[in-house]
């Protein structure tokens, strides 16, 4: 373990060294400046024309879309994060001749790959936790809404990018940087709109689409961590206001269940040893 | 004492290329080994199967006793590789703390001073690597694999991009290394830094140990010069036994002979001539 705490260390100073954290902390500042300017600009227009005495609760619903917006910019952002900081990790190191001085060291290769995880994983989870709070801070001080759960749609966030570094973490053992870098993002991109056929499928009751969507949230489970976090936002929202919630782009399709969690967490571990056979059997 | 590196009858395929196809070498610690053969020859897989970096196909290797690639093995381990590269944002400093972190050295401050200086750059312990040129890379490089004290220094093309100063660096380090009873493994082109240092040469091509030796006993004797007023004339097939009758001759014919010079192959006929380029 002390040899993964060495690696991780190491992956650490290299994304400050490498500026990846200014960058990234630059970028994210302007993403939540814009988000401050939209939710006031948006909570001013429901306060000036939502007086009209419907059932609908304007607020919640603004709230909890402008958040559900923010989770998925958060989410997004995480896994780029993720990505860029293991995609190379093994093939691409490899190939540029960087890992190589490592590995002949008696740390041995599971180390190796486990402080590489460790140290993704530490950047990575402060990174979606600091956003997420950020954005929720944002919207209750533009509009006085906060979510019915605060913790488990953040929570659900971190597992949900460190599925997506573990899986560029395991993509980089066989594939070189780009390569490994284009099938991470396509299985985002699949996980995602999986995501959305799920949704379409519960609005208008298809069950195939929903079949599609559940088997989809098995196989890449970040996304049912997703889904389940813009659900728990207005988990306590009922009547019409929460059905139009539900029909929205952020309504979240289904709960998380123990189940999911669990399997997340399973999820990781086998990732994780999927990873270390292969990297164990790669010759260098 | 186990031999620093020992394998026997080692094999390695990739795909459909033989790399090596039963390789038996020993080396003793203490001893310097100059691996030599065109490229592709298979010196590099067999450096590399030494340090654990490729699995053997066949046969085994051995590392001060333990099985190469296991953890006491790679412990016991220096490695150099040909193509190589340092993250560029760390200090030579920098980069020997990880190393000896990872290596689990306790050599602290005054390991990586000493290292540094005898690769000749304890002026340069706080540059970065990405500020350094090829040489001095390579040169820290070395340092690099001489962390935690190995037995056994595996060192592929290590003087590539050096210049002759650096070059002479190297041969004084690893003649310093052997006394020390540290074994080397050099894989190199350059056959002349080879005969200098190595006490022991093995000729690889196409995966196989084809000739091998120490570097005089790879050359041998070409015939002799001898340097008259007349000119120099040559005796090709003359032994060195014969230089008295033969100056005795020429001086009974009235020569007046200046100088006498023994003729030997060198490393590089031998090596042409193994690899079947001569």
């Amino acid at each position: 373990m002390s040899g993964a705490l060495v690696v991780a260390r190491y992956a650490l100073r290299e994304s400050v060294r490498r500026r990846v954290i200014v960058v990234v902390l630059l970028l994210t500042a302007g993403f939540l400046a814009l988000y401050w300017l939209g939710a006031q600009a948006a909570f001013d227009e429901v306060e000036r024309f939502g007086e009209g005495g419907s059932e609908l609760d304007e607020q919640v619903l603004t709230g909890s879309t402008l958040f559900g917006l923010a989770m998925f910019t958060t989410l997004f952002l995480g896994a780029v994060l993720a990505a860029f900081l293991t995609l190379s990790s093994v093939g691409g190191d490899a190939e540029r001749g960087l890992l190589q001085p490592l590995v002949v060291r008696p740390v041995g290769r599971t180390s190796l790959l486990l402080g590489r995880f460790l140290g993704a994983a530490a950047v990575c989870a402060v990174y979606v936790a600091g956003v997420y709070l950020a954005a929720m801070l944002i919207t209750a001080a533009t509009g006085g809404w906060w979510p019915d759960r605060i913790v488990t749609p953040g929570l659900g966030l971190v597992v949900g990018v460190l599925v997506i570094a573990a899986l560029s973490l395991l993509g980089s053992v066989f594939l070189s940087a780009t390569a490994n870098g284009i099938a991470v993002f396509m299985l985002f991109g699949a996980g995602l709109a999986a995501g959305l056929l799920g949704q379409i499928g519960d609005a208008l009751a298809v069950e195939t689409l929903e079949d599609v969507a559940t088997a989809t949230s098995w196989l890449l489970p970040f996304e049912a961590l997703y889904q389940a976090g813009l659900d728990a936002l207005t988990e306590d929202v009922g009547g019409v206001t929460g059905v139009i919630v539900q029909l929205g782009p952020f309504g979240g399709a289904r709960e998380a269940g123990p189940l999911l969690w669990l399997w997340s967490l399973a999820y990781l571990a086998i990732v994780g040893l999927a990873a270390r056979a292969a990297f164990a059997r790669r010759d260098l | 004492m186990p031999p620093a590196f020992a394998c026997r009858q080692l094999t390695k395929r990739y795909g459909a290329t033989q790399a090596l196809a039963g390789v038996s070498l020993s080396v003793d610690p203490g001893e310097l080994v100059g691996l030599l053969g065109p490229n592709g020859a298979g010196k590099s897989t067999l450096t590399k199967i030494a340090c654990g970096l490729v699995r053997a196909g066949g046969g085994d290797a051995e590392v001060a006793g333990a099985a190469a690639g296991s953890a006491p093995a790679r412990a016991a381990v220096g490695y150099l590789a040909e193509l190589f590269r340092f993250p560029d944002w760390l200090t030579a400093e920098e980069l020997l703390e990880l190393h000896q972190s990872l290596a689990g050295s306790d050599g602290g401050a005054g390991e990586r001073a000493e290292l540094l200086t005898l690769v000749g750059l304890a002026d340069a312990a706080g540059t970065r690597v990405g500020a350094m040129s090829k040489g001095m890379a390579q040169r820290l490089g070395i340092a690099q694999a001489l962390v935690g004290s190995p037995r056994l220094l595996l060192l592929d093309e290590p003087t590539s991009a050096l210049d002759p100063v650096g070059r002479r660096i190297v041969r004084d380090l690893l003649s310093e290394l052997r006394g020390r009873g540290v074994a080397v493994l050099l894989c190199s082109h350059l056959l002349s830094e080879v005969e200098l240092v190595c006490d022991r040469v093995a000729i690889l091509l196409a995966g196989r140990i084809v000739a091998g030796g120490t570097p005089m006993e790879l050359t041998r004797p070409r015939g002799v010069e001898i340097e008259t007023a007349g000119g120099v004339r040559s005796f090709p097939d003359a032994a060195r036994a014969e230089v008295p009758g033969l100056v005795a001759g020429l001086v009974a014919q009235g020569e007046q002979v200046y100088g006498v010079k023994l003729l030997n192959s060198t490393l590089e006929d031998a090596y042409l001539e193994a690899v079947g380029a001569a």
